[in-house]
């Protein structure tokens, strides 16, 4: 079957930050861009970010980014690689700049510079005391960002291919990547993107959960791609969580409610946390109450039908002051639990938040494989940035407003690979292979005629209740081993979803279908990591590996200082090392990581 | 972008608008689809497409009731939204 070739210079997958920050510099480059979206730019996941981007301007107060780099290598719990790290504090300022230069409407200081506030984990002088360091517009910083680098990129002529799905990763016999396919939502048909280069930046999977603060877009569509393609994921272990998302639907409910004296409670009424942390009790630390409320839920005493989540419980305060301290709170309860929270409390749970592992790219956004004995092989033709790739600067924990940034740096510096690669290439394109698109179209076919299979929206719950219960935000042996079988029964019945509606245009069912193909590659990869991970480090809490005088909270430097490489082929594991040596500094030294 | 004069409104092009980039959003606009697509006329159905035009912040606040839709004619849609 014949399939219709498009032809560009480069080819992204996926318009928010990321995408559109690279997708500048090829445009601008005067390079035929495409940048293929699911949804309209501005609706990318990017408008969530409220807190800002990181940057060591200086603005209120002195800053520095060598201080910027320590805070992150300490924040990534030294998994982070630090050459990455560095390249990425250095650029911050650049980014910034140039983000105000486009149009970004940042917060400004009376002095007409940009304001600056504090934001958690980012130190000055080396840990010493909290800086001024994120670059805000309001709360609406993604929003504003991504505007502003959409209109810029109007104007540099990158060409959108909106409600558009990307379906596979073209690779070569040498296996050098030349496109992709992928198919347009309101015919339903398969095209080839014939390209010199191809950028994944589609963003995180955190729909891999049941309960996550991610949109529903946000279904790991490159991270699946680039697994079926043979490319190995990178530290897909490590997921940030908040402890506090509404059971089941996973909107967050700010801390300031415990800080206002809501409780946490479990099926029997009781205040748990008074026996975790007797002195702060509710008001412990983010990873100390998500462990006290996942060890209640796993000893039986959760709330609800499934016995999957806990209480937070607020009725005992007086309604005016909840009106007046929490006006938000009430309404998310309303409208997101069907719950009155001044009169019955709001069932909550640990919910996921971040994906810190991805697609493995160096800090030239290239992405890297093991091959000839180099860990880290760039994959001719193939490049990564944002949420989806892996650099590595966030490690096993990102801080508070470097995903923005990890977007602006990787986003460009993916984008100037990008066309200093394309520019050495011949005129003409490699061709493609003779069975470019058969892959697809297989799997395309697996759909429209599979009979007596599973349903999309079953399969997927089964999927995300598992990865919640075995491999959420504190894991335990058995749990992770018991979750590794389970998924891999889930994989089967993936491979045999069923559509009853067989139509071609706008067809939601077909697409929701393949985002599960994605999905569940994402799933497998981090609960096959997790499982074989038996230290805690960063986001990585295991019960089986505490804190000791020779593991620092879990850690286990001398065995597990290294990244994972998950492959798909077999559920393989292999490890890299992590780069510990900066670009000009010194090794910012391992060490217990402690606020 | 388009708009629902010069296209016409089918339920899967109206379901897949109804993906967002804000969590929030996805909720409360399945919510609304599950119980009400099916009821819809087919001016309710423009009149969602056109309100779905807007962006994901400025449409929560309209649908959180915290801001009011500058377009009087989508009024009794955005009622429906929120009452769902």
């Amino acid at each position: 079957m014949s399939v219709p070739i498009r032809k560009f210079d480069a080819v992204i997958v996926g318009a928010g930050g990321a995408g559109l920050r690279a997708a500048i510099q090829l445009s601008e480059a005067g390079l035929r861009t495409a940048v293929l979206s699911k949804v309209f730019p501005t609706r990318s996941h990017t408008v969530a970010a409220q807190g800002g981007v990181a940057a060591s301007l200086g603005n209120s107060e002195e800053d520095h980014w060598h201080w910027h780099m320590y805070d992150t290598v300490k924040g990534s719990d030294w998994l982070g690689d630090q050459d990455a790290i560095e390249f990425m504090c250095r650029k911050a300022n650049e980014v910034v700049i140039e983000l105000e230069h486009y149009g970004m409407p940042f917060d400004r200081l009376d002095s007409g510079k940009i304001y600056q506030r504090p934001f958690g984990g980012h130190m000055s002088n080396f840990g010493e005391k909290p800086v001024r360091r994120s670059c805000a517009a309001a709360d609406r910083t993604g929003h504003a960002m991504l505007h502003a680098m959409y209109q810029r990129n109007v104007q540099a002529n990158t060409q959108f291919f909106i409600e558009w799905m990307a379906l596979d990763l073209i690779r070569d016999d040498a296996g050098d990547v030349v496109g992709v396919t992928a198919m347009e939502m309101e015919s339903g048909e398969v095209y080839i993107f014939h390209a010199k280069a191809v950028l994944f930046a589609t963003g995180g999977a955190g729909r891999i959960y049941y309960s996550s603060t991610n949109a529903f877009i946000n279904t790991g569509d490159g991270v699946g791609m680039a697994a079926r393609a043979g490319i190995p994921l990178e530290d897909m272990e490590f997921w940030q969580f908040h402890p506090t998302g509404v059971a089941g639907a996973g909107v967050l409910i700010t801390e300031g409610v415990r800080g206002e004296g809501g409780i946490l409670r479990n099926s029997d009424g009781e205040r748990f946390m008074e026996r975790y942390a007797p002195n702060a009790k509710d008001l412990a630390s983010r990873d100390v109450v998500s462990r006290a409320m996942v060890t209640e839920i796993n000893e039986g005493r959760g709330c609800g039908p499934n016995k999957d989540h806990v209480m937070l419980d607020i009725t005992h305060l007086d309604p005016a002051t909840i009106m007046k301290r929490l006006p938000g709170i009430r309404e998310i309860g309303i409208q997101f639990a069907g719950v009155d929270a001044i009169k019955e409390p709001l069932p909550v749970v640990p919910t996921c938040h971040y994906q810190m592992g991805g697609i493995p790219t160096n800090y030239h956004g290239e992405v890297v494989m093991p091959k000839n004995g180099n860990p880290s092989e760039p994959v001719p033709g193939f490049y990564a940035a944002g949420e989806c790739a892996c650099a590595s600067v966030h490690g096993a924990n990102r801080l508070g407003t470097n995903s923005l940034l990890d977007l602006l740096v990787f986003g460009k510096s993916s984008g100037e690979s990008m066309v200093e690669f394309i520019k050495a290439q011949p005129v003409a394109h490699k061709p493609l292979p003779a069975n470019a698109a058969d892959y697809s179209l297989s799997r395309l076919n697996r759909l429209d005629t599979q009979t007596g299979g599973t349903a999309v929206g079953a399969t997927r719950l089964a999927m995300q209740r598992t990865m919640q219960a075995h491999c959420g935000v504190f894991r335990f042996k058995h749990m992770l081993e018991e979750g590794v079988s389970k998924i891999t029964e889930i994989e089967q019945q993936v491979a045999s979803t069923e559509i009853k509606d067989k139509s071609k245009v706008f067809n939601t069912a077909r697409l929701e279908a393949l985002e599960l193909d994605n999905l569940i590659e994402v799933a497998k990869a981090t609960i096959v990591s997790a499982n074989a991970r038996t230290e805690s480090r960063g986001a990585h809490v295991r019960d089986d590996a505490i804190d000791s005088p020779e593991f620092p909270d879990g850690r286990d430097d001398a065995n597990w200082l290294k990244h994972t490489l998950w492959y798909r082929d077999g559920n393989k594991l292999d490890y890299k090392p992590v780069n510990m040596t900066p670009l000009t500094v010194d090794t910012i030294a391992l060490k217990k990581r402690a606020y | 972008m388009d708009s629902a004069n010069d296209q016409q409104v089918s339920p899967g092009r109206l379901l897949w608008h109804c993906r967002r980039g804000l969590l929030e959003l996805d909720l409360i606009l399945q919510r609304f689809i599950e119980h009400h697509l099916e009821s819809l006329t087919k001016d309710q159905r423009a009149e969602l497409f056109e309100l779905l035009h807007y962006d994901d912040i400025t449409l929560l606040a309209i649908v959180s009731g915290r801001e009011q839709c500058e377009e009087t004619r989508l009024k009794g849609m955005v009622d429906l939204l929120r009452a769902a």
